[in-house]
């Protein structure tokens, strides 16, 4: 039997209010945890942490049998102290953001007074982002204040994010952004 | 948090204020509902009626932004039934110090106001200190200038009468919810608080939490399993990104990012190391330059030295008195300050304040870089609604990055918990992870400054930028574990520090070993113990089996694995834990070979209880609040800039021309812009409606990680605004019509959703309305989905932090 999820969520809800046989007529049970044991049968299993909330809670990635392979699902980590398996609506829709047509694969430029993004290469990218800042950073380099004490600071280029970053990429960017004089470094934990 | 997640099923009474748990935290519900089950009281206080009202043993409603109205009449219902802690109080609070008679309060104001500058001179707020310099007490509570009959004074004014007119709360609410709450006041005992942003978004935002900080003070209520003062905080890792300090004022660790008239080390250095007389106080900062000389260690390795004042030069410098927060930013840029701009990981176009300042702010820019995983109505600002791209020069780099599952590192939970994840897949196709980005760009601008001068050409100021220690790869690759041993720390030479040894590159293995003389590094000091010889602690997944649910086996957590912060006050003058049944540390005299020592979890500082058993003072002892030069928990605040008491003003946008309790509407100190789009109206008959902003489960922040996902766009499709039916009735709006909403600032289209949760209120004898409207949206993706509520939002915030005062203010609702 094929169900759409709405009709899916239809049935589901109307057996939760006791009116299962007005639905399918039949138990779901059986058939979808058969489902789900053949789907991840095979597959390296990687323990994360959810990536929305800051309640922390365990999940469970599993992955083609080899590891590189694609994502096939992911769900609460029984075993995490915090959420004992459970994750929310978010959590539970984690695969989705993974594996999502809409993501950007490649680097994007948009020129000046442009219409259109056009495909570039990192490397082409990063090298044009670099000769970028070390000219706002030369141009607008401030040695000293108005009131003529040491300042050292970039005024020309200000940087924000980010709390979806992980720990070590946090220490590194601010450790960056300082080094190259910023002073406007600033991140959602202002908002 | 001071506590953490599993904590909250300690509790006997949960507040959730300034929150909503249900909807936004959900799987952190699990505790209160294990929490409720033991017989715990849950408590909702809310503008509108959440699904965290709808599992609450009590609701009271109350008008966005009048919390402090609504806290100070708990404070005087406290005071006035003796519902305090008296020995906690007394002992571990500041309520017993002698303030300065050049502290006082009038009418809304305190003393040192200057009305030209809008600042106040906080030296007028100090507390008076005897001939040692130690703060002066009067145990006893009765000296008419002690800090806790100054608090009573200034409650006072808090009646029920008057703060049911200010916040719209019914009287017999407010009593529910003072008189259960009140009860965690007695011995073994505990109160916790949930809040979030409701309480934070306001122009008296940190004074929000201060009165909850003074109320748990009162009950003797931090320090214990199941209480605590707890910021639910919003994103995975706001907690890790708060902690390293991707922000303009602070340091990693939260050191001070240096002034302009901080010249050199030892004046920086001398400026942020408090000093106490008292023998009895840790004073923990005074170990200040032992964590500033460690991170600079750890910024340039061997490159900072003694002789060059460890690179401290090398560090960009504030001017002092100026703030550099995102609402100046996005000033700064409006006003065309800057050239160029990294929005990375972050969708400012639709999450900051008064959105359309922001989107303005964008066109402004030479270049602009936004590394994202969706497009963004940040990257793509320039195709949205009212730009032609055509007249906009900013020219734009997106750089795809990898999703949290295909990469490796750790991230920080509410609860301080740092939890190590690991890669499972790779990104698809060129994204990279950040760290990858991060250390390719920099090396690629590394490589211009020494090509300046390898060509002999004058570089500018180039020591930084080729000075910081920037190693961390394995293979040419971003190696996330080279970088959480760097935050952790090494010692850079062989030393024998507390008579241990180390040998040069060993990891420190906690912060009580950094020293300041160049001998460690540590890019962290609040992490120093979390990457040590004995491994990554945050990768630990031992679960507790029994006990108060600490689990000090699993993952790490800041600082040295303490799970309670301020633990110290959960026990008596002898050691002994006040709620026997939930015992976070208690002193016991036969540990360590009968010198004794504490069980339980990790104390804050090993000193002995404050008395010996004969009753007599324990010299060795230390104060609980070690955080603080004096030792003590702070009933009065000294330190902040709107007073050292909260005081309830309105917000900047509000329905009322009077503030009942003084003839100061508004905090006097609030920050204001003044570019021709920020625009703040009050009591203005065209916007006669107060309006709030809000999340909903499924979808999270901007929406940029949720709004393109299939399931959660379905049950959550497009932005509504939520109303009584009361309004709904009074303009003519049928439930699911469409609607314009708009402010002073902006207008938005949305789908009316009328319910019962939002009820209007009686305000001064006025019956005034609210909506409110989840942020969640952004033109760029669902098609008419609506955009983001921030275009509603001003410009304004709060005195200290400068957070946007996105919780209060005024709108109009019209048919379409």
């Amino acid at each position: 039997m094929k169900l759409t999820r709405r009709q899916f969520i239809k049935i589901t809800g109307a057996s939760a209010a006791g009116v299962m046989a007005l639905g399918l007529g039949i138990d779901l049970k059986p058939i979808r945890s058969h489902a789900q044991t053949l789907k991840i049968r095979y597959a390296k299993e990687t323990t994360s942490i959810c990536c929305y909330c800051a309640v922390g809670c365990g999940v469970i990635v599993h992955t083609g049998k080899a590891g590189a392979g694609k994502v096939i699902n992911i769900e609460g980590d029984p075993d995490h102290p915090i959420n004992e398996g459970a994750l929310c609506a978010k959590g539970a829709a984690l695969s989705q953001l993974v594996n999502n047509e809409n993501r950007v694969t490649t680097p994007l430029y948009r020129a000046p007074y442009s219409t259109r993004w056009q495909k570039v290469s990192w490397d082409w990218a990063l090298w044009q982002i670099a000769l970028r800042v070390k000219k706002s950073r030369d141009a607008s380099f401030t040695a000293r204040n108005a009131k003529g004490q040491v300042v050292n600071r970039t005024n020309g280029i200000a940087h924000v994010g980010s709390a979806a970053l992980d720990n070590e990429e946090c220490w590194l960017i601010q450790a960056m952004m300082r080094a190259l004089g910023l002073v406007y470094i600033e991140h959602q934990a202002r908002i | 948090m001071t506590n953490h997640w599993i904590d909250i099923r300690n509790s006997d009474c949960i507040l959730i204020m300034g929150s909503n748990a249900a909807e936004n935290h959900p799987i952190s519900f699990k505790w209160v509902t294990e929490a409720m089950k033991r017989g715990a009281k849950l408590i909702s206080v809310d503008p509108r009626f959440t699904r965290s009202s709808s599992k609450a043993d009590i609701y009271a409603s109350l008008r966005s932004g009048t919390d402090i109205a609504f806290l100070g009449g708990m404070i005087k219902y406290i005071l006035q039934n003796n519902k305090y802690f008296k020995e906690y109080v007394a002992n571990y609070t500041n309520a017993c110090f002698i303030v300065a008679d050049s502290y006082d309060f009038h009418d809304g104001l305190f003393s040192g106001y200057d009305p030209a500058t809008h600042k106040y001179d906080k030296s007028k707020w100090a507390f008076v200190k005897n001939e040692k310099g130690i703060p002066k007490k009067d145990p006893t509570l009765q000296h008419p200038r002690c800090v806790f009959q100054l608090l009573k004074k200034h409650y006072s004014r808090y009646d029920l009468e008057t703060v049911s007119s200010i916040t719209g709360t019914p009287k017999e609410d407010l009593l529910k919810v003072y008189e259960a709450y009140s009860a965690t006041g007695q011995k073994g005992k505990a109160g916790t608080i949930m809040y979030a942003m409701g309480w934070t978004q306001h122009t008296v935002g940190v004074q929000n939490i201060r009165t909850m900080a003074i109320i748990q003070l009162l009950l003797g209520n931090i320090g214990v399993a199941g209480g605590g003062v707890n910021a639910l905080r919003g994103e995975s890792n706001v907690q890790g990104s708060t902690d390293h300090c991707i922000l303009f004022h602070i340091l990693p660790g939260y050191l001070k990012t240096p002034k302009a008239s901080q010249s050199t080390l030892a004046p920086y250095n001398k400026k942020y190391t408090p000093k106490t007389n008292d023998p009895l106080s840790a004073n923990w900062w005074g170990n200040y330059p032992k964590y500033s000389v460690s991170l600079l260690k750890s910024f340039w390795g061997d490159r900072a030295t003694p002789a060059n004042d460890f690179g401290y030069s090398w560090l960009p410098k504030l001017d002092d008195g100026k703030t550099y927060t995102w609402l100046d930013l996005f000033d700064a840029m409006y006003r065309g300050e800057f050239t160029g701009f990294f929005a990375w990981g972050q969708n400012p176009a639709a999450s900051g304040a008064n959105s359309n300042k922001t989107r303005k702010a964008l066109t402004r820019l030479d270049w602009m870089v936004n590394v994202n995983i969706f497009p963004n109505e940040t990257g793509w600002f320039w195709k949205g609604p009212g730009m032609n791209p055509k007249e906009i020069k900013t020219e734009v780099f997106f750089l795809p990055c990898a999703v949290s599952v295909e990469k490796e590192g750790s991230i920080t939970n509410s609860g301080r918990w740092m939890q190590w994840r690991y890669k499972a897949a790779e990104p698809p196709g060129d994204a990279r992870a950040d760290g990858d980005i991060m250390i390719d760009l920099f090396k690629k601008i590394r490589w211009f400054y020494k090509k300046d001068i390898k060509q002999g050409k004058k570089a500018v100021f180039p020591e930084p930028i080729l000075n910081l220690k920037w190693g961390y790869t394995t293979r040419g690759r971003y190696d996330p574990h080279k970088v959480a041993k760097e935050i952790n720390g090494y010692f850079q030479k062989d030393v024998t520090v507390k008579g241990k040894h180390f040998k040069k590159g060993d990891l420190v293995p906690s912060f009580a070993y950094l020293q300041a003389d160049g001998s460690t590094s540590s890019g962290n000091w609040l992490y120093c113990n979390s990457y040590t010889n004995k491994g990554n602690m945050a990768a630990r997944r031992k679960r507790e089996k029994s006990g108060i649910g600490l689990n000090l086996e699993w993952a790490w957590c800041w600082p040295v694995n303490r799970r309670i912060l301020y633990n110290r006050a959960s026990v008596d003058m002898y050691g002994n834990p006040w709620d026997k049944e939930h015992p976070v540390i208690k002193w016991d005299p036969t540990a360590k070979g009968g010198k004794g020592g504490w069980v339980g979890d990790v104390p804050d500082g090993g000193w002995p209880p404050m008395l010996k058993p004969d009753g007599t003072l324990n010299p060795k002892t230390k104060y609980p609040f070690i955080m603080k030069p004096e030792g003590h928990g702070r009933i009065f605040g000294p330190g902040r800039a709107d007073g050292p008491f909260p005081e309830h003003y309105e917000p900047l946008e509000c329905p009322v021309e009077k503030n009942l309790l003084s003839s100061q509407l508004v905090n006097p100190v609030i920050p204001k812009y003044s570019t021709d789009m920020d625009i703040y109206r009050t009591c203005d008959p065209r916007y006669p409606i107060v309006a709030t902003t809000y999340r909903v489960s499924e979808h999270w922040q901007t929406g940029v990680m949720t709004r393109w996902q299939p399931w959660l766009l379905e049950a959550q499709p497009q932005l509504f605004v939520e109303m009584s039916q009361e309004l709904a009735q009074m303009k003519g709006i049928k439930n699911g019509e469409k609607v314009i909403v708009e402010s002073a600032r902006g207008q938005l289209k949305a789908v009316a959703l009328v319910t019962r949760r939002f009820r209007p209120f009686k305000v001064q004898g006025n019956v005034i309305h609210q909506v409110g409207l989840p942020w969640h949206y952004g033109w760029v993706y669902p098609k008419d989905g609506g955009d983001s509520a921030n275009l509603l939002t001003p410009s304004t915030g709060d005195p200290n932090t400068r957070i946007p005062e996105t919780k209060a203010f005024m709108v109009n609702i019209r048919k379409i």
